[in-house]
């Protein structure tokens, strides 16, 4: 049996958009799945060390639950943000739900590639000595190469 | 139903129960049964398809108390 290939793009790099590239990369690689992720735009967010900018905010994000309903006016003052990210978090971890750097880990662990956008790391003029370390960096045409021999390729 | 080793997947949620049986599984040998505890309800569903695609037998599932039980056979 040959051996199934899935290929994601990641390009949000909000806590809420977080979550899926990672939760289908190591849900793949645990059935066996070669995987690759090719990080692009804010995706490259995921890769930093520090995730702790990794944010969701309640403004023009209409479909997120809120405890309370909370007028546009009132979402966009200072600290919403940092409250918002606070209180997923511990809704998160209330149920079960692994942290981002957790399933980030398992993923590695199950050897699952990670490819940063050269153009987007120099675009934003980001620093790789703040990014993880096994990661590569390619282009769309390295992306291209594994994701065309795919059985599943998603655009988170 | 005798089991080699036990996995406790008790508050976690998807994908963890199939990753961690996952790597349960690796440090076994064929034909040894690995037990699953879960209290996510979708790992119902999740477990099931994780065995047909990874060949790896479910040889039972049990529900009690709001838990999940389930053995698997190491291919």
């Amino acid at each position: 049996m040959t051996t199934k290939k899935m290929a994601i793009i990641a390009t949000k790099g909000t806590l809420d958009m977080a979550y899926p590239p990672f939760i289908l990369a190591s849900t793949a690689a645990a059935l066996g799945y070669e995987v690759q992720i090719f990080f692009t735009f804010y995706g490259l967010q995921l890769l930093r060390k520090d995730l702790s900018n990794v944010m969701i905010s309640p403004l023009a994000n209409p479909a997120m639950p809120m405890p309370v309903p909370m007028p546009v006016m009132v979402q966009m003052l200072p600290g919403m943000e940092s409250m918002a990210t606070m209180m997923m978090k511990q809704k998160l971890k209330k149920h079960g739900v692994a942290t981002l750097e957790e399933l980030r880990d398992l993923c590695l662990e199950a050897e699952v590639k990670f490819i940063a956008c050269q153009m987007t790391v120099d675009l934003f003029e980001f620093d790789k000595s703040e990014f993880i370390d096994n990661i590569e960096y390619g282009g769309a045409a390295t992306f291209m190469g594994f994701a065309g021999e795919t059985d599943i390729c998603l655009f988170v | 139903m005798n089991f080699d080793k036990e996995l406790n997947a008790r508050g976690m949620s998807c994908p963890l129960p199939i990753v961690k049986t996952k790597k349960a599984l690796a440090d076994m040998t064929s034909g040894q049964v690995l037990k699953v505890i879960s209290t996510d309800a979708g790992s119902l569903k999740d477990m099931a398809a994780f065995a047909e695609q990874t060949g790896n037998p479910l040889l039972a599932t049990a529900e009690e108390n709001g838990e999940y039980v389930f053995y698997m056979k190491k291919k």
